[in-house]
């Protein structure tokens, strides 16, 4: 069904026998559901805690006297600003400002940090950022891990009863708790959870006692995405792409204002000509009425009928109810409460301009 | 008395006299997992053999289903539209999804029987 450069989960063997149904993501053969169906997974994750394998992800650690002037370059970042264990989503931007890939960088300490790639462009980031490290007193260390996460209320409960202390660990910091581990308090659902890399041997080991815990479901990747969506995260590859920058993707939050103003970030230059012209298009939320989805790729019209934009991410969101999408539309339409219109199969579905996140996020921030 | 044939794009068709009731199969369901929505035919709407007859979307993905024969739609399965899961729960009995009038009945010759549809899918 696949290649043979199909890359396997570490674990697959436990995915095997919780009966995952796998499917090809990023060049990795993946655990796509398990046998209580993406509905399912779903809504367990929002209610208790779901446990997924994201070990497709690439953590990459950053070390050196000038680990912060080497990230400092690869992204709009100011990585001295950080204090030790905070994380900042941050990109590697193309010389155009568009977005290669995006990240989360953690300070470590103060010239160590731990950086999160996507799957799909770990390989790719890994050779940009050796590149960019030649010019600077610093190490790219690829580090050879399982990552798992734990998402929902439940989640601290759990890996408490796991014997892992979450304790003061608040959104968006991480640690290392224990010899070669990274533990993150963030994650890709909109709810409170950990991102926990950690070698095979200790991942196997914290499996068991998780799934021990009738809090605990394994969840595949489709629920992975319905759970992005419905939080309004980006999908790279989909939602963003080197062809768009972060100011008309919305995430100029991401970027602090000083290092906006004269960071010296590769795509600088281009991203500062963007934002002084303001974005042509804009990502944003699209509610289509009713109860059809409207898919990634549709294009989306205004009432007159004239090209409005496209749609990069869509389906059904089970908690919300509805079907939930994202994409992108003219600027002058990217208001909430908008109705545009989503060609589905050669028919016009009405789509209301939404708020994003769909579900509030309920991270745990103080 | 009614006969069921299977094709092998795992589709059920229980035939009586020239109307045939149409559906997919319980290995099928499987495959696409939760459904939440499902768009239905036209009543009166001729179709070929391999032409799209509805379309069946999961959380993640749209999946067409073909008209496994010739024939013009006589009715569709109206309660889909407000509980499209019952095609999960119920995929060859009230999650079927259209009738149709066949227009060729020497066509269900072409058509598996439960037996060869199981070898099919192994």
């Amino acid at each position: 069904m696949t290649g043979n450069d199909t890359r396997h989960l570490p674990l697959e063997d436990i995915h095997v026998a919780a009966g995952a149904r796998f499917g090809a993501f990023a060049g990795w053969s993946m655990p796509l559901t398990y046998p209580a169906g993406v509905m399912k997974e779903h809504l367990h994750t929002r209610e208790q805690a779901g446990l997924f394998d994201i070990s497709h992800m690439k953590l990459f650690e950053v070390s050196g006297p000038e680990a912060v002037s080497l990230l400092n370059r690869a992204c709009p970042l100011d990585a001295g600003a950080l204090d030790i264990s905070q994380s900042k989503l941050s990109f590697f931007l193309n010389e155009a400002g568009g977005i290669l890939d995006d990240l989360i960088v953690t300070r470590l300490g103060d010239s160590r940090f731990m950086v999160v790639a996507n799957a799909g462009n770990a390989v790719a980031d890994e050779k940009h950022l050796r590149a960019l490290a030649a010019d600077f007193d610093a190490r790219v260390e690829p580090l050879d891990r399982v990552f798992l996460a734990i998402q929902g209320p439940e989640a601290w409960a759990a890996l408490s009863r796991a014997g892992i202390e979450t304790g003061s660990l608040l959104f968006m910091h991480g640690v290392e708790p224990r010899n070669n581990w990274f533990m993150s308090r963030s994650g890709y659902t909109g709810e409170d959870g950990f991102e926990i890399g950690l070698p095979e041997a200790d991942a196997r080991d914290l499996v068991a006692k998780l799934l021990g815990d009738e809090r605990v479901l394994w969840i595949g990747l489709a629920a992975r995405d319905s759970l992005r969506l419905e939080a309004g995260l980006c999908l790279h590859g989909q939602d963003i792409t080197p062809e768009t920058d972060p100011a008309s993707a919305g995430l100029m939050w991401a970027i602090p204002k000083d290092i906006r103003a004269s960071g010296a970030f590769i795509g600088a230059d281009a991203l500062r000509a963007a934002v002084e012209r303001g974005p042509a298009q804009k990502r944003v939320g699209l509610k289509p009425e009713g109860r059809q989805p409207v898919r990634g790729g549709a294009a989306l019209f205004d009432a007159d009928g004239n090209p409005a934009g496209h749609v990069t991410s869509g389906g059904f969101g089970p908690s919300a109810g509805h079907p939930v999408a994202m994409g992108y539309v003219v600027t002058p339409l990217a208001k909430s409460g908008t109705r545009v219109f989503a060609d589905v199969r050669g028919t016009k579905i009405p789509v209301d301009i939404s708020s994003l996140p769909f579900t509030p996020h309920r991270y745990r921030k103080g | 008395m009614a006969t069921t044939y299977f094709t092998a794009d795992h589709e059920w068709l229980r035939v009586e006299g020239s109307i045939a009731t149409v559906g997919i199969t319980d290995y099928a369901q499987e495959q696409l997992g939760d459904l939440v929505f499902v768009e239905l035919p036209e009543t009166g709407k001729k179709l070929s053999k391999g032409d799209t007859a509805v379309v069946v979307e999961s959380v993640k993905a749209a999946s067409d289903v073909y008209a496994p024969v010739d024939g013009e739609i006589t009715e569709a399965n109206g309660t889909l539209s407000s509980d499209p899961s019952l095609v999960n729960s119920a995929a060859t009995g009230a999650g079927w999804l259209w009738k149709m009038r066949l227009a060729d009945e020497s066509q269900l010759a072409g058509l598996m029987d439960e037996a060869a549809y199981k070898a099919h899918i192994g």
